[in-house]
């Protein structure tokens, strides 16, 4: 997608009704394309996957793929199921009681739950929370955390992560000379991006972020999102976002959640400018949610 | 209106009462303590009551050394005992035990705070003074089975303390550390311990508060000779025993040294107080 990047660039200013203009008409070739794979292969995928919290059926045969190094969006209205789903990427659904999964989810073809132990599936598939929530504790401390968990103990090679994930986080240069400070102390932008490199210092292959700049201010969200275009270059992100317009400016693909079911999935511009359901449709265009 | 304002002013003034009764207590307890025990201190010399070795009373000879170093050596040796098994199980009742077993658990503990001091003293001279007497060196009545007894009687003190600083760590450090890839226990030890330290070191801190000030159990089990102990197998003697035992018969400059005693505990539980407060403020800071 050559001339993905411009486009974007150009509607960034305009307001979300004039995304949609034809949707109606393009629709049978749009569904198409959902269908169809984006060029890359799947890192992570959901294969008919019901999820319930006791009686309450959360998921509905939820069938999506997550394509390698890119960053996927999942949209939707509050409720809709998407935080559920990106929750049981990485077991964390595990804490809730009387939530139950069925249906397959895959990281790199192997079985998450069957195949994979639940810590090593959480090393390797990686999570940012919607609050940032550095321990109480040095940012040193922070992030050698996970590092430390999986055995690294040597001293040099701590400091040599810790800085390599400071700086893959664009947070090396604010940190640096800050290293020993309680992490608590720093603002709610540089915490978000302290626990983004604490969730890289232990090399994952998946990030997850749940609304991951939903609790910060214009600048820092600005500059997560310029470090989300960076990341996928090394890593596959998957992100739950209330806000269409940076799931617009940041994803390469969009799934479009509405109580439970994935109404649509499909390149992030043909989401906003051709959806092929009119409820996506009308969710994009801000009529609702 | 005006009955309103008559029904306000007589409420203010019940609760000035109150609280200012609350405050009289303490000051006039104060006022006594210094006022009697001052006065003996000068006459005996404030570095030969502090830091003489003898207790004589019968030859005006009144060193509380002994005691003073009995008394830190006895609550020394129930942190020792107390800290490590109320930590634990402030942990285990926190963050491993079901909502069953924590429902079991937990009126037990609450029950441990209920007994009344002489009944611990009792049990420890029933059971844990005949224990060491069979398996150990010297005659049971020791530190050692002080340190045990007021290890066990702080108990309920740290682990309730401790319990509600871990139950306060919030959820999402706990999440944190474990999208991380650590297990329960890592996440637990090294996350949300760490998180509550500056609480659970409030619940130590008031356990020896109530370690230092206690007396009964004590006086049951210790011994209560007047010489610094060489051994955990010894017996000692701690200042409250010292008063405890001596007050009923005790005249003049004897009387005196013992209110004396009284100030130095009262000292030491005021720094004691101090410090808690200083670590509940640094906690609150975080």
């Amino acid at each position: 997608m050559p001339n993905a990047t411009l486009e974007k660039t150009a509607s960034k200013q305009e307001a979300p009704a004039t995304y949609m203009p034809h949707a109606q008409g393009q629709a049978d070739e749009r569904q198409m394309k959902v269908k169809a794979p984006i060029d890359a292969p799947a890192k992570m995928g959901v294969h008919d996957l019901d999820l319930y919290y006791k009686d309450f059926q959360a998921l509905k045969n939820i069938n999506l793929d997550f394509p390698q190094n890119q960053v996927t969006a999942l949209i939707g209205p509050s409720g809709c199921g998407k935080s559920t789903l990106l929750k049981s990427l990485n077991r964390m659904n595990d804490l809730v009681e009387g939530c139950r999964v069925e249906g397959d989810i895959t990281l790199d073809g192997e079985d998450a739950y069957r195949s994979i132990d639940v810590n090593s599936l959480r090393r390797r598939v990686g999570m940012v929370f919607q609050q940032p929530n550095p321990f109480p504790m040095s940012v040193y401390d922070n992030v050698a955390f996970g590092p430390r968990t999986h055995g690294i103990k040597n001293r040099a090679d701590l400091d040599e992560i810790v800085e390599q994930s400071l700086r893959d986080a664009a947070i090396w240069d604010e940190m640096k000379d800050r290293l020993k400070k309680n992490a608590l102390g720093f603002s709610g932008g540089q915490q978000q991006r302290l626990c983004i490199a604490r969730a890289l210092a232990v090399r994952p292959e998946v990030l997850l972020m749940d609304e991951a700049t939903s609790a910060l201010d214009p600048i820092s969200t600005a500059k997560i999102e310029d470090l989300v275009g960076e990341l996928k270059n090394k890593y596959t992100v998957i992100m739950v976002t209330h806000n269409m317009l940076q799931a617009l400016r940041v994803s390469d693909k969009t799934a479009f959640f509405l109580l439970g079911e994935m109404v649509e999935a499909g390149p992030t511009d043909d989401i906003f400018t051709a959806p092929a359901d009119p409820r996506t449709a009308d969710y994009v265009a801000g009529r609702f949610g | 209106m005006s009955q309103l304002h008559i029904k306000e002013g007589i409420a203010k003034a019940l609760f000035v009462a109150a609280a200012g009764i609350s405050i009289l207590a303490v000051a006039l307890i104060c006022v006594f303590l210094f006022a009697n025990g001052v006065p003996a201190i000068a006459e005996i010399g404030l570095p030969e009551f502090l830091f003489g070795t003898t207790w004589r009373p019968a030859n005006d000879i009144y060193g509380i050394f002994p005691m003073i170093v009995g008394s830190i050596y006895v609550t020394a040796g129930a942190i020792v005992v107390g800290v490590p098994i109320g930590l634990l199980c402030a942990i285990f009742l926190s963050r491993f035990a079901s909502g069953k077993v924590a429902a079991f658990l937990k009126p037990g503990v609450e029950l441990l705070a209920g007994i009344p001091s002489v009944v611990y003293g009792f049990f420890g001279l029933v059971v844990i003074v005949p224990f060491i007497r069979d398996n150990m060196p010297g005659r049971g009545l020791s530190l050692l089975a002080a340190a045990v007894l007021l290890g066990i009687m702080i108990l309920p003190t740290i682990i309730t303390v401790a319990q509600s600083a871990l139950d306060a760590v919030p959820k999402k450090y706990y999440e944190g550390a474990l999208a991380l890839g650590a297990d329960h226990e890592r996440s637990v030890f090294r996350v949300i311990v760490p998180a509550a330290v500056s609480g659970i070191m409030a619940g130590i801190v008031l356990g020896v508060g109530r370690a230092i000030g206690e007396t009964m159990a004590v006086i049951m089990v210790a011994g209560n000779q007047t010489v610094i102990p060489s051994s955990i197998f010894d017996g000692v003697r701690t200042m409250t025993a010292n008063i405890v035992l001596e007050m009923g018969y005790a005249a003049d400059l004897h009387r005196g040294a013992l209110v004396a005693t009284g100030v130095v505990l009262f000292v030491f539980i005021l720094l004691i107080t101090m410090l808690f407060n200083v670590i509940k403020k640094r906690g609150e800071l975080k």
